[in-house]
């Protein structure tokens, strides 16, 4: 978004996961504050998998530790199952939470280099029980088997053992182990090689439904999370964009910024147009100041006085996919709800 | 300066369009505790003016040790280099880096992968840019300053006079990366090497940049070598396209050419591996088997035949010679090629066989079956290096 709204979000008893209103701020020295994260909402269904794309610093990363309570948001609720994590007090949270788990960007600084692959998984079972580790062992054994690692060979080895694509599967056993229903994985396969990541990708689908698991995908590679993903939301600098069904928005992306992204991926396949887009030239803004209106408007072609003025609301353009732009690409519904006031930011 | 040769010699060159870049049988090893590293092991290739190349690997396929050999940057104790490395007709190899200083900058530049690091974080982006113009072009600083100024402009940086006087940290990723090139091509160099120039940018700035290379690269007439592992980079933005795997070149094509009717099973592989966005959501990737090879010791016959779903016997043991196709200019490393009937027969082969890798590229086996393959694999190549041994 550039804009705000929950005309997108469903019935609360479907979903799994429902964010309202999330707001992420970090203290940025000198009296100035990084708005991360700015009144972000979206839900999830259980067995689906929500994409979050967008460009460095749009506050993807920042999103999905949001729901972790890593740290705890600004302001917002974070519901699981209905129950807020974000309201809880810290011990409750702290149980509430082990139904969701993550996975990491780097596989290999994300594993202790100095304890072994057996204890590495196993620490999750540690915290949370059984506490013997003789019951542990065949838990671990069991999801690094699932994993396609052989747990007798990795139990006493350490991650410098393994390569790169060993390293992230081992975190996903560890992220397993304590039977999640949420997974939040963020840039899982953007630190390893093509053919490396097309492993790891068929690996999370077959484990997905497997094990009834839900995901939030959090990648910068629009053609990996188009694969993996049932529904996809595009962030820009802090705010929500568009929020749709995954073949629909790169069918007929809505709003500007994912019009420029789209035309931005480069394409394996030497006739495809290389040209410019619309809206290449510019530049992120910073977060410290955001654009007022619709934060995306400094690099939009179509921006006008109104979305300097007005911050877009969420619209439906279809059923399942919603945009928050005033002049989007294909033709949307008017902001559904009278009632809900227009903001101004800034 | 004098000895990159006379400039009547090099005009006829020039006129007769020779090759600007002739690399023969180049081999880059590095001596190490567990053995000789081959991270490059008998490139050959040429390539004319005004033309871009594309190398294309996953890492550890010796792509950037052979950008770098070519431009000489490799020279620590351990590195043992063979072969020739003729450029506008003088070969390189044999010079010193004291020599190579006449030929850095002004003859061949590269623009590095991660704009973060290969900037000097404590001097000045005028100071970084100007330091080799006026080494190079002997001109005063106020004249060093015009050009840096003109360049900036060149690569679109908005507002050149101030951001002169920025520290890189006050510039975003995409500014930075902007600035490596305008420092590679301040001395007007005729060949540009660019070493994954946008892996480390977001998609919007990865294509800024690409297009910005492109322009340069005709408006200054540059040969140009553009290094990456993604082949969508490369699609629409190179003449000629080489396919890296274990040091060696395993296909080589004109770009068109190599899309169209690509032969050797590791492109092949390559290129069915990366989710496309064309593809609806949710189809099933053609993973490849197992994992890239050990360089120090690598399999034996073809290096891609452990994890090669057409891979026969003769594949372990013999390995094949990159020879020529029958489209002009293809040249491919395979005994079954993609494409051919001996493929086809191979393909059925193994499957009825059961080859692991065969299943798995026939989408017969899950991905945890896939993964446990690759244990296999793993196991199986080093019991290959213990009988070759």
């Amino acid at each position: 978004m550039a804009g705000s709204g929950k005309a997108h979000l469903r019935d609360e008893a479907d979903t799994i996961l429902r964010v309202e209103d999330l707001n992420v701020e970090f203290p940025a020295g000198r009296g100035r504050t990084v708005y991360a994260v700015s009144g972000i909402s979206f839900d999830i269904a259980k067995g689906e998998t929500l994409g979050l794309v967008g460009e460095s610093g749009c506050g993807k990363s920042t999103t999905g530790k949001a729901i972790l309570q890593l740290p705890r948001p600004t302001s917002g609720s974070v519901r699981v199952k209905g129950n807020d994590l974000a309201a809880m007090d810290p011990e409750s949270m702290r149980q509430a939470r082990t139904g969701v788990q993550m996975i990491f960007q780097d596989p290999i600084s994300s594993l202790n280099p100095r304890r072994m692959i057996g204890d590495i998984v196993a620490e999750p079972l540690a915290v949370w029980g059984p506490h013997d580790e003789d019951k542990q062992w065949p838990i671990v054994a069991n999801m690094l088997d699932a994993v396609g690692i052989d747990p007798d060979v990795a139990r006493y080895k350490r991650s410098h053992e393994f390569s790169g694509g060993q390293c992230q599967r081992i975190s996903i056993a560890r992220a397993l182990v304590m039977e999640p229903e949420l997974i939040i994985c963020d840039e899982p396969v953007s630190a390893l090689d093509v053919s490396v990541q097309a492993q790891i990708l068929n690996m999370l689908e077959d484990l997905k439904a497997q094990y009834g698991l839900t995901l939030v995908f959090i990648a910068h590679d629009l053609a990996v999370v188009k694969n993996i993903s049932d529904r996809v939301a595009v962030m820009y600098l802090g705010k929500m964009c568009e929020i749709s069904e995954s073949n629909e928005l790169y069918d007929n992306p809505a709003h500007p910024y994912t019009a420029l992204l789209l035309g931005s991926i480069p394409v394996p396949d030497p006739m495809a147009n290389i040209d410019d887009v619309l809206g290449d030239e510019g530049e992120l803004p910073s977060p410290l100041a955001p654009p007022s209106g619709c934060r995306f408007r400094t690099r939009c072609p179509l921006a006008d006085e109104m979305c300097a003025r007005v911050e877009p609301q969420m619209r439906r353009v279809s059923d399942d996919h919603y945009v928050a732009c005033h002049h989007p690409l294909v033709s949307a519904d008017p902001v559904g709800d009278p009632s809900s006031e227009v903001t101004i930011s800034l | 300066m004098t000895d990159v040769g006379t400039d009547s010699d090099r005009l006829t060159r020039a006129e007769h369009n020779e090759p600007l870049l002739e690399v023969i049988d180049l081999k880059t090893h590095f001596q190490v505790e567990g053995g000789i590293v081959k991270a490059v092991d008998g490139v050959s290739f040429t390539l004319d003016r005004g033309k871009t190349l594309g190398i294309v690997g996953e890492s550890g396929s010796g792509k950037t040790v052979l950008s770098r050999s070519i431009m000489r940057l490799i020279t620590a104790p351990n590195v043992i280099t063979h072969g020739e490395v003729r450029y506008d007709g003088r070969d390189l190899v044999t010079k010193s880096s004291r020599e190579m200083k006449a030929y850095w900058g002004v003859e061949m530049a590269m623009v590095f992968q991660d704009p973060m690091t290969s900037l000097n974080p404590v001097v000045k982006v005028g100071r970084q840019m100007t330091e080799h113009i006026r080494h190079h072009l002997g001109v005063s600083k106020s004249e060093a300053r015009a050009t840096a100024i003109e360049l900036l402009k060149s690569v679109r940086i908005p507002e050149p006079e101030v951001r002169i006087d920025n520290y890189p940290h006050e510039m975003s990723g995409g500014m930075r990366q902007r600035v490596c090139i305008a420092i590679a091509l301040a001395c007007g160099p005729k060949m540009l090497f660019a070493d994954e120039p946008t892996t480390a940018l977001d998609v919007t700035v990865q294509h800024q940049i690409l297009n910005l290379l492109r322009q340069q690269q005709k408006d200054r007439f540059m040969t140009m070598i553009m290094v990456t592992h993604d082949l969508g980079v490369v699609a629409g933005r190179t003449d000629e396209i080489a396919v890296m795997y274990a040091g060696k070149v395993v296909e080589k094509a004109p770009t068109n050419q190599l899309f169209a009717d690509m032969r050797h099973p590791y492109t092949q592989a390559l290129l069915w591996s990366i989710p496309k966005v064309s593809q609806p959501k949710h189809t099933r990737l053609n993973a490849i088997a197992g994992r890239p090879p050990d360089l120090i010791s690598p399999p034996s016959g073809c290096s891609f035949s452990p994890r090669c779903p057409y891979a026969q016997e003769k594949c372990h043991i013999e390995e094949p010679p990159l020879t020529a196709g029958a489209a002009p200019g293809h040249q491919f490393a395979c005994w079954y090629p993609v494409g051919s009937p001996e493929n086809e027969a191979a393909w059925e082969r193994n499957l009825a066989a059961g080859v692991p890798q065969t299943l798995a590229a026939a989408g017969k086996l899950t991905a945890t079956e896939e993964l446990l393959e690759t244990i296999n694999l793993a196991d199986d190549t080093s019991d290959h290096e213990g009988a070759g041994a």
